[in-house]
């Protein structure tokens, strides 16, 4: 047993993360942003999408002979990983699962999005649509860098039986991006609480404030063991646990981090406030909690 | 990354599987809680059993006795005899997993000779003198005190919280040796016997009816200097060995435990019709999720603890945060599934309930193992 990076996937992780932070770092981030208040909606950049798509990011899973990486979906995970530290807009997971079917996902140059429940994101941008949406109706999302519209009401699916047979890969790449945005709320609050002086000394020294941040990086330790272990198994029960940790993981970690960050958590210009409508809306794709919390129940 | 045991392990876990499947029937009944020398025997004999196999201190280097067994040995070993029903290491606690890694980490050849045979072959029992009244989160502020007299140290002061101390042959001493240096440098490591004069064992009974601790009094109690383990006034240094060692794999027996009994709460839901609440069923399904990740941070402490050497890393602090909390949970979910015969201390969850009070205390504080992840990992500042 070796539950710990090899040095390919270090090295992996590594590379993504400096594409990245070099294509979409802080900068690219806000101008975003500014670019989506601006135009009533953002963009998606279609560059950084073929760049991606060049570099691999999405058919990271997808077999050589099929002009692939031919690596795993731990590797895939990697990168979705810093896909959410960096909170990379996009239909990233929907264009990863369509790697094989979708001629162009892979190489990044045909966008795919997909109909999860009762919403959609990124339907007008989208070259190819996955899924029922007719009837879709824009609304005005809550997250600034992903455009949403809203299929018809029809219930989410909940028979355990359904997130059992549910592919665990689009559920564990969502996760992973929960994972590496927690991660990075839990960097943004050290970083603050050890720079931001009250009653004449650095707030980290007070035990209410180290305590938040002990457990933001507990909670992202914890979902990180879980998501890679699944990630290694493939097992959809695993995969949906490992879900809702992530997912837990990352909405309280913004939201301490927004408690940790004062006042300046709640400005526009923090970038706390992206992370956790991120990490809402995240926990809103794919089977929904109470469904993944019934389908464990059931195999006990 | 991969989850897959090597055949060199899983023929270490059947060869295990084996024998525990061989020696088990054989065991003489287990004691009652309350009859201590009965349960000393107990766990002694055990120890004695796995000494004889070849698997007592499989996590100890060979130069000190030890099999010098990998991480994932030791995981292995923990996993399988938790499954199998073996006993718990019980009153060897101390001895494999406290004092005897310290005597063997930092004894003299003279002092591992002496001390580490008994612990492996099941002939001597260790507790531990740490804690004081007024010592508890804050260790360092001990104050028993402990004078030279010629080849002697007097000692005198208080312990608390000493498990097996009435049934304990030796016990692993903190005392100040140096009252007039900063706390953590006037303080020594010390091997007690415990049938030296002036010393009282109180039984100390927990919220839980049980005297699993006891308080223990040392009225000039004459211990060797030879007795001392490291040099004089490094006891603090000594002991953080101990103490890293206890945080690395304490846990692995409980968590397989633990996800058993989920297993069976769910079934005694699903008998008294409390099964029907979704709200109640949704939990049971989230701690699943929340057993599976403590199993799977368990391996990736492991994986990690052996491709550094051996060495538990700050990942136990996180480890025991988040378990000890999913531990209260999960007994304050099984009252939840008994309804009233929560109550019933008959009931064998009600003791594991009121006992499960503890774990966010023992051990470090859930506060203190706060501030060492937030001080040591997230290199926030120290303050107060």
């Amino acid at each position: 047993m070796h539950f710990q990076l090899t040095d390919d996937q270090r090295a992996l992780r590594a590379g993504v993360r400096q594409l990245l932070e070099g294509r979409f770092g802080r900068d690219a981030l806000r101008a975003a942003v500014d670019g989506s208040e601006r135009q009533g909606g953002p963009a998606l950049d279609r560059e950084l999408w073929r760049e991606l798509g060049e570099a691999g990011f999405f058919a990271l899973r997808l077999p050589e002979k099929e002009g692939g990486v031919g690596l795993g979906l731990p590797e895939a995970v990697l990168a979705f990983e810093e896909a959410g530290r960096v909170l990379l807009p996009g239909p990233l997971v929907a264009t990863e699962l369509a790697a094989a079917t979708v001629p162009g996902a892979a190489a990044g140059t045909t966008v795919v999005t997909r109909a999860e429940g009762p919403l959609v994101a990124w339907l007008d941008a989208a070259d190819v649509v996955l899924g029922d949406v007719a009837g879709a109706r824009p609304v005005r999302s809550v997250d600034p860098l992903t455009p949403l519209h809203r299929v018809p009401f029809e219930p989410r699916p909940s028979p355990p039986a359904d997130t059992a047979a549910h592919d665990p890969a689009g559920v564990l790449l969502t996760a992973a991006e929960q994972l590496g945005s927690a991660a990075r709320s839990c960097e943004l609050a050290v970083q603050h609480a050890r720079q931001r002086e009250q009653f004449g000394r650095p707030i980290g020294s007070f035990q209410a404030v180290k305590h938040l941040c002990a457990q933001m990086l507990v909670r992202t330790e914890t979902a990180r063991a879980a998501v890679y272990a699944a990630a290694v198994t493939g097992d959809p029960l695993e995969a949906a646990g490992a879900r809702l940790l992530a997912d837990e993981a990352a909405v309280r970690g913004a939201r301490d981090c927004l408690q940790v960050c004062g006042g300046m958590g709640f400005t526009w210009e923090s970038d706390v406030h992206l992370h956790l409508k991120r990490a809402w809306l995240r926990t809103e794709l794919g089977p929904s909690a109470a469904a993944s919390e019934e389908a464990l129940a059931a195999a006990l | 990354m991969d989850l897959e045991y090597s055949e060199e392990e899983e023929e270490f876990r059947s060869r295990l599987r084996e024998w525990l499947g061989k020696v088990l029937p054989g065991l003489p009944p287990k004691p009652d809680p309350t009859d201590w020398p009965g349960r000393r025997a107990y766990d002694l004999g055990w120890q004695r059993m796995l000494y004889d196999a070849g698997y007592a201190g499989l996590h100890w280097p060979v130069d000190a006795g030890g099999r010098g067994a990998t991480p994932t040995q030791h995981l292995i070993y923990l996993e399988e005899t938790e499954r199998a029903g073996a006993p718990y290491v019980g009153a060897n606690f101390v001895g494999l997993l406290h004092a005897g890694p310290t005597i063997a980490a930092e004894g003299t050849e003279e002092q591992r000779r002496r001390w580490l045979p008994p612990v492996l072959r099941g002939d001597e029992v260790w507790c531990q003198g740490f804690s004081e009244p007024d010592a508890g989160s804050d260790l360092a502020a001990l104050r028993t005190r402990a004078v030279r007299d010629g080849d002697h140290y007097v000692v005198t002061g208080s312990k608390i919280w000493t498990s097996h101390a009435e049934v304990a042959d030796w016990c692993e001493l903190l005392v100040r040796t140096d009252p007039s240096a900063p706390k953590h440098r006037g303080i020594s490591w010390l091997a007690m016997p415990m049938d030296a004069p002036g010393i009282t064992v109180r039984p100390l009974r927990t919220l839980a009816g049980s005297t699993e601790f006891a308080e223990v009094f040392l009225d000039d109690v004459r211990i060797p200097v030879a007795n001392r383990v490291g040099a004089e006034n490094d006891g603090w240094r000594v002991t953080m060995v101990t103490l890293s060692f206890e945080r690395g794999t304490a846990f692995v027996g409980e968590v397989v435990a633990c996800r058993r009994t989920l297993g069976r709460l769910a079934a005694r839901a699903r008998e008294n019709g409390r099964w029907d609440d979704a709200v109640l069923r949704r939990r049971l399904g989230r701690l699943s999720a929340e057993f599976t990740a403590l199993w799977r941070l368990t391996q990736w402490n492991v994986s990690e603890a052996q491709a550094t050497g051996g060495v538990p890393g700050t990942g136990g602090s996180v480890f025991k945060l988040r378990y000890s909390h999913a531990r209260q949970e999960l007994y304050d979910t099984a009252a939840e599934v008994l309804g009233p015969d929560a109550l019933d201390l008959g009931e064998e969850w009600t003791a594991d309930r009121l006992s499960s009070l503890s774990y966010t205390i023992a051990a470090g504080t859930s506060q203190i193992q706060q501030n060492i992840v937030a001080e040591r990992v997230l290199g926030l500042p120290k303050g107060r």
